[in-house]
């Protein structure tokens, strides 16, 4: 929503052009991300993570109000990065935008990999999800590394919103169905393995859409939480995850 | 002809009455202890003494209430875990916690974390890895594989291996032969005992099995629900009639029959 909204607020009231605008957009949504960090989850020491989830989502209600305050219930469309006519692929229709969403996807999929496998803050990062006193006895700041993984996320997530506001259009409240999409989508592919979320992702819009086809496109967002939850009941390791032996 | 170095060795680690708590439960009670640069120290007690809190007091992860912790002659108990660590105290803490979903390589490379920044900093970690490499052959042999898979004895050389990465001067050990095989157990004792001899690191060693530590250390103490009741060197606890029946597990008929 952040993403979106800032986009459109560079872009059309002070007249930017579309990437500066959205590099500002992610830049802010960011520093909004810290902000949030700093305030609302750093000064609860030892608190469990139910109640941090609470507080993110009373947050996000928090923002969606300030949001609408500011720049009022309207929704509002972006221009598409490079066009609206349609290609035509092999007899199937598809706007620029959506390939520009599947490039951005993947090169973030790419990067996001090679950051928390290869360098060396990504592996301090999963050191500090795993194990956070550990990690502070190898010398890791937790406090700096939750900083950091707040501002990854507010940016990944900005830089989402700012690609599909094209096609979804954008406004104060749009994201909680993302939000619960996404959340679906994680759990179809099993939480924590990468690869999985984004097939989880493909095989939930592909049910969708088929569903949406076949039986009534009125059902479609209905379909997704139906898979959430037989997910949910069946395989709620989710379908891509191996099962782990732990070893004590 | 023995030769004399007449060194003098000073004290590297100074505790002063320390209190710790975990909220209103006193765990340490004024517990007072110091370390010789060089020596190996253990620290024995039941289960619940407060040896692993007095652990974690010193590496900031349960910090102290009152008193002060000297290194070095610097105080060290108002500083965050990780900064501890960049003083050059590292603890292996008990249950063998590595990164388990991590490969062997990068919870070693972790274990360097401090040094991650300068060029300089980054070859000698090469030359510390090599030696880790060297202490655990078998860790060499299963760098790529995640930590998860490997065996009791080597997670516990694993977790050994990440603490030396930050090339500590002293070194906590949170009882490293917890539910290890005897054999096992007894060659992780050899390397602590290397690691004294040849790379000089001082060693505070926080042991169940109150045998092998002392007959590991220079001198011991023994904590009992919060408080030091007893210190001396090694030698003379091991004799000490109190320590053989409470903690050495000698029948107590014997020796109040004698």
């Amino acid at each position: 929503m952040l993403g979106g909204m800032l986009t459109f607020f560079f872009l059309v009231i002070f007249g930017l052009p579309l990437a500066p605008s959205i590099i500002l957009a992610i830049l802010i949504s960011t520093i909004v991300g810290i902000t949030f960090e700093r305030l609302a989850i750093r000064p609860l020491k030892n608190a469990k993570p139910i109640r941090l989830i609470i507080i993110t989502i009373g947050a996000s209600i928090f923002m969606r109000g300030a949001a609408m305050l500011i720049w009022g219930k309207d929704t509002h469309a972006l221009p598409a990065f490079s066009g609206n006519d349609p290609l035509y692929i092999a007899q199937a229709t598809i706007l620029p935008q959506h390939l520009w969403i599947f490039a951005i996807t993947i090169l973030i999929i790419i990067a996001s990999r090679l950051f928390f496998n290869h360098s060396i803050i990504g592996k301090a990062m999963r050191a500090c999800a795993y194990n956070a006193q550990v990690a502070s006895l190898v010398g890791i700041d937790v406090k700096i590394m939750v900083m950091l993984s707040f501002a990854v996320s507010a940016a990944i997530g900005s830089m989402a919103g700012i690609i599909i506001a094209p096609l979804t259009m954008t406004s104060y409240d749009v994201g909680i169905m993302l939000g619960l999409k996404g959340f679906c989508a994680v759990i179809i592919g099993g939480m924590s393995s990468g690869l999985g979320t984004v097939l989880g992702g493909l095989l939930l819009g592909l049910l969708e859409a088929l569903g949406a086809g076949f039986i009534s496109a009125s059902y479609k967002d209905a379909i997704a939480f139906i898979i959430l939850l037989l997910i949910l009941f069946f395989r709620p390791e989710g379908l891509f995850k191996k099962k782990e032996t732990e070893r004590v | 002809m023995a030769i004399f170095i007449s060194r003098k060795l000073k004290t590297m680690l100074k505790i002063k009455n320390i209190n710790t708590y975990y909220g209103q439960v006193h765990a340490l009670k004024n517990v007072s202890l110091h370390l010789t640069e060089g020596e190996i120290v253990t620290l024995i007690g039941a289960n619940g003494a407060g040896k692993t809190t007095l652990l974690n007091s010193l590496s900031g992860i349960v910090p102290s209430r009152s008193g002060q912790i000297l290194f070095n002659d610097t105080p060290i108990n108002d500083l965050y875990a990780h900064q501890i660590v960049k003083m050059g105290i590292s603890q292996v803490p008990e249950g063998r916690q590595v990164f388990k979903p991590l490969s062997v390589e990068d919870n070693l490379e972790l274990g360097a974390y401090l040094y991650n920044r300068k060029r300089a900093d980054k070859t000698e970690t090469k030359k510390t890895g090599e030696m880790v490499y060297g202490l655990f052959p078998i860790l060499k042999e299963r760098r790529k594989q995640l930590a998860g898979t490997l065996s009791g004895g080597e997670l516990q050389m694993l977790s050994i291996g990440r603490a030396l990465m930050a090339r500590p001067k002293l070194l906590l050990l949170d009882e490293p032969s917890m539910g290890l095989a005897p054999m096992v157990a007894q060659e992780i004792f050899q390397v602590i005992g290397n690691l004294s001899r040849e790379k000089k690191t001082t060693i505070l060693l926080v042991e169940q099995n109150a045998r092998a530590a002392l007959k590991l250390a220079n001198r011991g103490y023994v904590l009992e629900t919060g408080r030091l009741i007893l210190e001396g060197t090694a030698a003379s606890l091991l004799e000490n009639k109190e320590v053989q029946r409470a903690y050495l597990g000698k029948d107590k008929k014997e020796i109040w029959e004698r």
